[in-house]
């Protein structure tokens, strides 16, 4: 299948990104050093095309709460959550924002990769196909991110942003262009992430790096979007958890309502009760080595674990994994040896998030 | 641009300088910038014999770890020591501060590249 590309791809090419395959999608890798777009995100303001995600509209209320794993009766509208899709194993298929909408129904923003097969999935659990549409590909996604992400959208918009609190969203224009403009992000910053048609992508995507010239703006890439992502402790669904892990497993149980009915609640109520055999941690390497997806976590000579993220913490300096291991091993401070060429080499579980903004809105 | 003249290289992607009984390596722009941010090197140590077209070691971008290799054998005399700390200057200046290893005398290596049918070689690649 060939790989799809956003409408922001001729900018990619101009401002020289190398570019990359990602769910199905050609999207920029990096534009000049991951090194440096990272450190724009957490001390300026970064700009990512994110219109690989998948946008799904739902309109029926019931389905919604049949497939989500969270209570979203309580959901008003102009609000976002997190949360997961489940099989009826309580393996978790993707991760999601569910966003209520003023008209009733909900928008899923989905994984890239996943668009396709959780709209299958959310399809085969309806009532009626009309409930359930695919708006992704007629949609953008822009995320600006960083101390300065919220001062500089402020200027390209008469909306009041000030009241746009942290999940939560509105409707209004940015540089003119009308959008979705949601609090929310990857990366551990505060700023935006901003929704609008295909055919206005170009002219917000120039806007935002125009006005943003005065705070240092730089378009970042996936490679950074992933280092920061780590640094905040974030989830990257098919590397730290997939369909063989549940929620448990992954340390989401706080996006479960075990109180409501939803495909794959019995499977998670029967894991609590039974206990899990291994548990998503965060780890700090005690040497300069790097951890990287794969790698075994080795305990007194046995194998005790596998690696799902690891690389360098840019902000932090030192370099940081998630992993899967035994509960003996998972709370922070305990010690175990990663597999890097043969050689254990040590690291030290630490409580997530690693890295957390320093002044939170 | 520095004066690559002097230099041979490797279909790996590395490159060596000979200065009388010694000898430079390092990578090439190109790898460089196709391994992106470099984040940690694991090199030989001093005295360790090389072959040519060996395992030099390993060096570790952002996105991947991969091996190095020794465009000529020889006995390890030098390792770049600044690249602990500052691994980036293999991507600042590949041919410059972000030397990796010196070799002590190195044997020479009729597979390697000049300068031009390096250039045509990355090009093919690229292509």
């Amino acid at each position: 299948m060939t790989a799809q590309r956003t409408p922001l791809h001729g900018e990619h090419v101009r401002l020289g990104a190398q570019m990359t395959n990602f769910g199905g999608w050609v999207m920029p890798l990096q534009y000049s050093s991951i090194r440096e777009e990272h450190r724009a995100v957490r001390e300026g303001v970064g700009l990512f095309d994110l219109s690989h995600m998948g946008e799904l509209r739902l309109d029926d209320k019931g389905l919604g709460q049949r497939v989500i794993s969270r209570d979203l009766t309580r959901l008003e509208s102009g609000r976002i959550q997190y949360a997961l899709l489940c099989n009826e194993e309580g393996g978790i298929i993707d991760d999601v924002l569910v966003y209520a909408m003023a008209d009733g129904g909900y928008l899923l923003v989905v994984n890239a990769g996943n668009q396709d097969s959780d709209f299958d999935w959310i399809q085969t659990q309806a009532p009626s196909p009309s409930s359930l549409r695919n708006v992704g590909r007629e949609w953008a996604l822009l995320g600006v991110q960083g101390p300065r992400a919220v001062g500089l959208v402020q200027r390209l918009t008469k909306s009041e942003l000030g009241g746009v609190k942290y999940y939560t969203f509105i409707e209004g224009r940015v540089a003119d262009v009308p959008c979705v403009i949601s609090r929310t992000g990857y990366t551990g910053e505060d700023g935006f992430e901003l929704f609008c048609g295909n055919g206005d992508a170009v002219r917000l995507w120039r806007a935002l790096l125009d006005e943003g010239q005065s705070d240092g703006i730089r378009p970042a890439g996936l490679g950074a979007r992933d280092t920061l992502r780590l640094e905040a402790g974030m989830r990257l669904y098919g590397n730290d958890m997939d369909t063989s892990t549940n929620p448990l497993e992954a340390g989401l149980e706080w996006t479960v309502s075990l109180d409501k009915d939803f495909i794959g609640r019995d499977a998670v109520v029967r894991a609590r009760e039974q206990g899990v055999s291994r548990r998503l941690v965060g780890f700090k390497m005690l040497d300069r080595s790097i951890p990287r997806h794969g790698y075994a976590v080795v305990s007194d000579g046995q194998r005790a674990g596998t690696v799902t993220s690891g690389n360098v913490a840019f902000t932090l300096g030192y370099n940081i994994g998630m992993a899967y291991v035994s509960p003996a091993l998972a709370e922070p401070g305990s010690r175990f040896g990663i597999d890097v060429r043969g050689t254990a080499a040590p690291a030290e579980v630490v409580a997530l998030p690693f890295y957390k903004r320093p002044h939170p809105k | 641009m520095p004066d690559l003249s002097g230099m041979r290289f490797a279909e790996s992607h590395e490159w060596v300088r000979k200065e009388g009984d010694s000898a430079t390596v390092g990578i090439t722009e190109y790898a460089q910038s196709q391994l992106g941010d470099v984040i940690y090197l694991e090199l030989p140590n001093v005295g360790q014999q090389l072959d040519a077209g060996g395992r030099l070691g390993v060096i570790e971008s952002v996105k991947a770890a991969s091996d190095l290799y020794s465009p000529v054998g020889g006995e390890v005399a030098e390792v770049n020591q600044e690249l602990k700390d500052h691994p980036e200057y293999v991507n600042q200046d590949p041919y410059g501060k972000g030397w990796i290893i010196k070799l002590r005398a190195p044997k020479d290596n009729p597979k390697l590249l000049d300068q031009k049918a390096y250039d045509e070689f990355v090009k093919g690649q690229s292509s």
